[in-house]
């Protein structure tokens, strides 16, 4: 085996995906930018994020691979065709390895790795080699490229803001 | 490249779909969408055919951006020879359909004869076929998206359907896609229910390829970063959908309200975008759920809404206490002011009942209000009604009719007439609110002149979307013009008809238009496409359009004379607001804007007008 995560965690400051259901309208702008930077076209068939439409509630989500540390697929791939990427930490599918079985896409327990009919590959989010195209694509911040060790504190200073009872009382 | 090169001919007659190469030449002088279906209409067609017999066609049809990245890339009109109207139609939607439709590899679908029964058409990438429909006959646009999904285990698939009102005839059907998105205007829905098609459903895997995918994303980019800074693409619609109009039109005098007898609502604040932010007392929820964008929007105008769950229209019936497509400023205003109602939920719920049954919320709330006027007259009846009380400001009169002309029953079946017809049988043809047949959208044109110029001379039928003036006269784009003076008019609507004529054309929103102008547009078609693209270009080939349109009404049968209004815009002054004593000033813009577009003072583009335009 190569390196461990351990190993990966002392050489890098690591950056994670943001979704940010709230603000999504559905536009798909991010599926279209990932098709585009994975597969040269747009495709939304073929991206690695997805955006789902619960149109009776009237919401949208966006959602994809959350590259788990201790990631199910590539403990799951038989061929060792799923390995971490020293510069981002994504878990990254090797096409020149990847066999097709599709056990990653059973082990994953959220659904994010996913088989390519057109060749016979598993695939799913690599974050762009660290810019990811989804987000910079994305018109209304839903999806943002942000400190991993950070992604709950804007939701955190919302929460924030309402306990502040004893500064209301002294105001 | 950007274009998929293929079209699908489906013959309905025979139950054939054949491959065959798109006619690059033409894609060349006519770029695609508006102005290469129309091409392919007017020479497949008589003009003067029925629009409800086997020998109309039905055409289907996207443009090189769409589905591709560019911002609002996801549109797709359907052409034909409209039902309501007579004259040739063009129906632009959004939502997914049409990037769908794109990712099969199919830059347009035409439609020809009648099948001898109920069919839909499926499309999974290459594979096309016609699939009986019996099951789906009879049903809602709702009902039939959800079954087609579930018929297919492909939650993915996209559908455009007719509801019971295509079936029925309703001359103002539309077609739905995408549950709540419409190519809505002119009758395409009830020429796709003559030729017995329900659906077409749409599943593709292929994706779209553009020629330069650098500049392309480059290009694509700078156009968005244009529209997020922009007043109103990135602040006005964003907040309140184009319901952001709702006020400032009514404080200029322009809404028309009680079948134009007045230009200004008093109810308008209570059904404005503003009011549909306000938590309501029942579920302490505002009308807007949520922003809903169409594919590759980066604007997001469309509204999802909910319904008061206490509210009359929707207390004992669960299915619809669901978010949906909400009110947009034309539904509010035809549904609303037009019928001087200004109960928000009933408008929602109207909207909705148009949505599912496919009809076209401007038309069926400008007949109703028509209906309204003659029903005060006296000269229809509770009796004709069948107990209905048709007056002005009645929500239960207007979402009864909803529901009633969705289905082709009762006195909706009357309303299902449009207003043309409706006025005619009832003796007061002056009491339509329509050019060629269409119903007026949401501008005034006493208050606000050019629009009178641009419903007249619309190739459609009355339309603000075919030269959207209201951006220069009231919003001061591209520069102010003054609202209330028709001076100069005649050439700001021909710039306008000519830039949007390339606008439907390529695949992107009309809406972009508010920050875009051609050179914002030109460098993205450039990059996606082979060729060269320029601004220059773009204009010929919107004034191309625009002259094969009104060659294509002229070989129809229709003259300078059908370029008119009706006679209260003309004769009878606006009576309060801004434009208090003004009529509108039709007479005197007309032989400049005939002058100007090298027309005959018949309204005839001449030879060397055709010969310029390359016709």
């Amino acid at each position: 085996m190569g390196l461990a995560v351990s190993d990966f965690r002392e050489v890098h400051m690591e950056k994670a995906l943001l979704l940010d259901a709230g603000k999504c309208t559905g536009c798909e702008q991010c599926e279209v930018a990932c098709s585009m930077i994975n597969e040269g076209v747009s495709n939304p068939a073929k991206s690695r994020i997805k955006v789902f439409n619960f149109h009776d509630e009237g919401r949208f989500v966006p959602y994809t691979c959350t590259q788990c540390d201790e990631a199910w697929c590539m403990h799951a791939c038989p061929v060792d065709a799923i390995t971490i990427a020293l510069d981002t930490g994504a878990k990254v599918v090797s096409d020149a390895l990847c066999v097709g079985c599709k056990v990653c896409t059973i082990a994953c327990p959220f659904g994010t790795v996913n088989y390519n009919p057109s060749t016979g590959k598993v695939i799913k989010c690599d974050l762009c080699g660290g810019d990811p195209a989804c987000a910079k694509a994305c018109p209304t911040g839903a999806i943002t490229w942000v400190e991993a060790g950070a992604t709950g504190y804007e939701k955190m200073k919302s929460w924030a803001k309402s306990t502040d009872a004893g500064a209301r009382a002294n105001a | 490249m950007s274009w998929a090169k293929r079209v699908l001919r489906v013959n309905l007659t025979e139950g054939t779909c054949k491959e065959e190469p798109l006619n690059m030449e033409w894609a060349d002088k006519y770029l695609g969408q508006r102005g290469l279906a129309t091409k392919y209409l007017a020479e497949e067609i008589d003009p003067k055919v029925d629009p409800l017999s086997p020998d109309n066609k039905l055409i289907i049809a996207t443009g090189p951006l769409t589905g591709t990245a560019a911002s609002t890339g996801g549109r797709w009109s359907v052409i034909t020879k409209g039902a309501l109207t007579g004259a040739i139609a063009c129906s632009n939607s959004g939502g997914f359909f049409g990037a769908e439709l794109k990712f099969a590899g199919w830059d347009m679908v035409i439609f020809e004869g009648k099948s001898p029964k109920p069919v839909y058409l499926l499309i999974q990438d290459d594979e096309a076929k016609l699939m009986d429909a019996s099951q789906y006959w009879g049903r809602t646009v709702w009902e039939t998206e959800k079954g087609l999904k579930a018929e297919h285990q492909d939650p993915q698939i996209r559908v455009a359907s007719i509801g019971q009102a295509g079936e029925a005839g309703v001359k103002f059907a539309g077609i739905v896609n995408d549950l709540h998105r419409a190519a809505g205007r002119s009758g395409v829905g009830t020429v796709m229910g003559s030729k017995n098609l329900k659906a077409v459903a749409v599943r593709g895997t292929k994706g779209v390829a553009v020629n330069d995918p650098e500049a392309f994303l480059k290009a694509t980019q700078e156009a968005k970063a244009v529209l997020a800074e922009n007043a109103v693409t990135g602040e006005g619609l964003p907040a309140l959908g184009t319901q952001v109009l709702m006020n400032v039109i009514n404080e200029t005098g322009a809404l028309p309200t009680h079948n134009h007898r007045d230009v200004q609502f008093d109810g308008a604040s209570n059904i404005s975008g503003e009011a549909m932010l306000e938590p309501r007392r029942s579920d302490g929820k505002p009308n807007l759920t949520r922003n809903g964008a169409c594919f590759g929007c980066t604007i997001g105008c469309g509204r999802i809404s909910t319904i008061d769950p206490t509210h009359y229209t929707v207390k004992d019936r669960e299915q619809y206490q669901i978010a949906s497509g909400g009110l947009e400023y034309e539904a509010a205003w035809a549904l609303g002011a037009a019928t001087g109602v200004d109960d928000l939920d009933a408008l929602t719920f109207a909207n909705f009942i148009c949505n599912e049954q496919g009809m076209d919320p401007i038309s069926f709330g400008a007949t109703v209000g028509a209906a309204m006027e003659l029903y005060e007259m006296g000269v229809i009846t509770k009796e004709q009604t069948g107990g209905i009380d048709l007056k002005f400001g009645n929500a239960e009169a207007l979402t009864t009719l909803a529901e009633l002309t969705g289905k082709g029953e009762g006195f909706g079946a009357e309303i299902g007439l449009g207003s043309k017809l409706l006025t005619e049988k009832y003796g007061h043809p002056d009491l339509s609110m329509s050019v060629k047949g269409q119903e007026f959208p949401a501008y005034d044109s006493r208050g606000i002149q050019g629009m009178g110029l641009t419903y007249a001379t619309s190739n459609r039928g009355a339309c603000h979307l075919r030269s959207y003036t209201v951006a220069s006269e009231i919003l001061g784009i591209p520069e102010k013009t003054d609202p209330l003076s028709s001076d100069g008019k005649a050439g700001l609507v021909i710039a306008f008809q000519d830039a949007t004529g390339a606008v439907d054309s390529a695949g992107i929103c009309v809406f972009t238009t508010f920050a875009w102008s051609l050179d914002n547009i030109a460098p993205q078609i450039d990059a996606a496409c082979e060729g060269e693209w320029t601004v220059d270009k773009l204009l010929e080939i919107g004034e191309r359009v625009w002259t094969l349109e009104r060659k294509f009404n002229i070989d129809a049968g229709f003259t300078g004379k059908d370029d008119n209004l009706p006679k209260r815009l003309l004769k009878e002054a606006a009576k309060t607001g801004p434009a208090e004593g003004k009529v509108n000033e039709l007479g005197k813009m007309l032989p400049e804007y005939y002058s100007l577009r090298g027309w005959t003072d018949d309204g005839v583009p001449t030879n060397e007008t055709l010969d310029r335009v390359a016709l």
